[in-house]
């Protein structure tokens, strides 16, 4: 009996050990468990829920129980609860309803078509720009002037080049993404310090291996800043291209409720954007953590999570 | 001001008996008449002025002069990280740059410690080490794994391999800097007033680490400081330079002998060495000051 006690109090030993061995070697996931914990134990997520409390209840109050000017006409926070968590919504849309999900589907599918496209040459280009100075000296003025047009004075050109709906709207979409991804991935191999590219050449690289060793991971940082700012316009101009050109998606839904006037499914899509965009941008994060573990591990250990 | 003179020490050193000894060993730098002009030609601001002096093979030579004096030029031009205007600078009698070629290649023979350090952050401290070796492809990545390994053991880092250079204090990182040019059996090792960052307590550790990782390996030593104490406890040679355009204005042969402790900085000779140096860095700290030049 005391054997088993032992063999149970060595399992517990044990268990305890590789639990240390886990933290110490502090993968992705383990830091974000801890920070959600760490997170959980914080005053912040009860100050975040006295925020939103605050913000529901001045709605709740000042358009279903005031009626205060301005707020009389809006939607009040309960019809849009209801609405929104209706078997059977009044004008349609619930998350009950196929169709919502459709509207999320379609956004986000092109969300991520052209995020991965303005990825896939923002990154490529803004590394050659900040790479190579002959390069961006006849790359970059033109991209400084189209840069300021806004993605919306695009519109009738793509819809005059592209046909149908949908690829003007992901033409759009991608535009303000590619600009934030070229400009910050260039100004991130323009932060990288000069000594590390010297360093790298002391130490017998050749100009690709400095690009491959240097250039890159030096650079990333910004990419992830920049990739977070990407996802961020790439909503904001989606919406604006769904309202001018396509069928389905979230911006769709706001822009023919509001002709249809159907007001409480207006705020449905507001707060389903926010979500969703959130969630995105989230993602990014945490990829970029994933990728950045030096980093993740530098600012652990400088007190800020 | 009058100095007393010391034997040892003079304006054109006299070959030692050791130059025999040392002319087996790798890394002698012979800087010749060399001039650096930043700028237009004729515009352009003179930031080394005929500038002639030896770093002896297998020894540590200290290059002393206020801050922005020009001597991290030098130090560039043998790097080949900056092109002369004039004169040659030879590595063991090869031309490294002069007449017909400006700039020298970079190469592993010449390895630099930076002012700041420039361990790679996204790389962990084994994989920094090992970059040299693998990016010359002399190693396969085992070969060069094992022997960052060995190295590291050898001065003291073992456990924190798998690090990176964010989690470890400042004088641990430029030891790891240290060993990184050192894995690739470099002929000279050029340091740019790299415990310029440190705490006075981490420097004085980290010199006597770097005399330590010196008497082992013997490796030429090219050390830039604008602190007096620290060249002359280190070094075999010092010299001293004027303020911009950097010249030297007294080279002296610190005969303290090797290997040297902390126990040093209390004997006589090297505060002689202190009394006779003071105030000729001093001259130039205040031509620096008067000329404008800023701490960089």
């Amino acid at each position: 009996m005391s054997e088993v006690e032992l063999a149970s109090f060595r399992g517990t030993d044990a268990r305890r050990a590789m639990t240390s061995d886990t933290v110490s070697q502090a993968t992705s996931l383990a830091l974000t468990m801890y920070r959600l914990s760490s997170w959980l134990k914080s005053p912040r997520p009860y100050l975040m829920l006295i925020g939103f409390a605050g913000f529901l209840g001045f709605w709740y109050l000042a358009v279903e129980i005031w009626k205060l000017p301005r707020f009389a006409e809006m939607p009040g926070l309960t019809q849009v609860l209801t609405e929104w968590l209706s078997r059977d919504p009044t004008y349609g849309l619930s998350i009950f309803m196929e169709e919502y999900y459709l509207h999320i589907w379609v956004s986000t599918r092109r969300i991520a078509i052209a995020f991965f496209l303005a990825t896939a040459i923002g990154v490529p280009l803004g590394l050659f720009l900040g790479w190579s100075k002959r390069f961006m000296q006849f790359v970059f003025p033109v991209f400084e002037l189209l840069r300021p047009v806004p993605p919306l004075a695009w519109v009738p050109l793509a819809i005059v080049m592209f046909h149908g709906s949908e690829t003007p709207v992901i033409f759009l979409t991608f535009l303000a993404s590619f600009y934030a991804t070229a400009l910050n991935t260039m100004l991130g191999v323009e932060s990288i310090d000069v000594s590390y590219v010297r360093a790298a050449s002391c130490l017998g690289a050749k100009r690709w291996q400095v690009f491959r060793h240097i250039i890159v991971p030096g650079a990333l940082p910004y990419i992830f800043t920049g990739l977070q700012i990407s996802v961020g316009v790439a909503w904001f101009s989606l919406v604006a291209g769904e309202m001018v050109s396509g069928q389905y998606g979230l911006g769709y839904v706001i822009n023919t409720s509001y002709t249809m006037v159907r007001y409480p499914t207006i705020i449905i899509g507001m707060v389903t954007l926010g979500i969703v965009g959130y969630v995105t941008s989230a993602a990014i994060r945490l990829l970029g953590d994933y990728m950045m573990q030096w980093r993740t591990r530098e600012l652990a250990l400088g007190g800020e999570r | 001001m009058n100095v007393q003179p010391v034997p040892t020490s003079g304006f054109s050193p006299t070959p030692s008996l050791q130059a025999a000894a040392q002319a087996a060993r790798k890394g002698g730098v012979r800087i010749v008449d060399v001039v650096k002009m930043y700028g237009v030609e004729g515009a352009g601001v003179l930031a080394v002025d005929h500038c002639t002096f030896d770093v002896p093979a297998g020894e540590i030579t200290v290059v002393v002069g206020p801050s922005g004096c020009g001597k991290t030029t030098l130090l560039n031009a043998i790097a080949g990280f900056h092109s002369l205007s004039g004169g040659s600078i030879y590595l063991d009698d090869e031309m490294l740059c002069g007449p017909g070629r400006l700039k020298a290649e970079p190469g592993p023979d010449r390895i630099v410690v930076f002012q700041n350090g420039a361990l790679f952050p996204w790389k962990t401290n084994i994989d920094n080490i090992a970059f040299g070796p693998l990016m010359q492809g002399l190693m396969t990545r085992a070969e060069a794994y094992e022997k960052a390994r060995d190295m590291m053991a050898d001065a003291g880092l073992r456990g924190i391999e798998r690090n990176y250079p964010g989690e470890i204090s400042s004088g641990v990182r430029r030891r790891v800097e240290i060993v990184r040019a050192l894995m690739n059996d470099p002929k000279i090792l050029l340091l740019d007033e790299p415990y310029r960052a440190l705490d006075s307590l981490t420097k004085s550790v980290m010199h006597e680490a770097l005399l330590e990782i010196f008497y082992k390996n013997r490796v030429t030593i090219f050390f830039i400081t604008h602190d007096l104490e620290e060249a002359i406890f280190l070094g075999h040679r010092v010299v001293i330079m004027t303020t911009r355009p950097c010249r030297p204005k007294k080279i002296l042969d610190i005969d303290i002998p090797h290997p040297r402790d902390y126990a040093v900085l209390t004997t006589k000779r090297f505060r002689e060495f202190m009394d006779e140096t003071a105030a000729a860095v001093h001259e130039e700290a205040i031509k620096a000051f008067a000329a404008g030049e800023m701490e960089r």
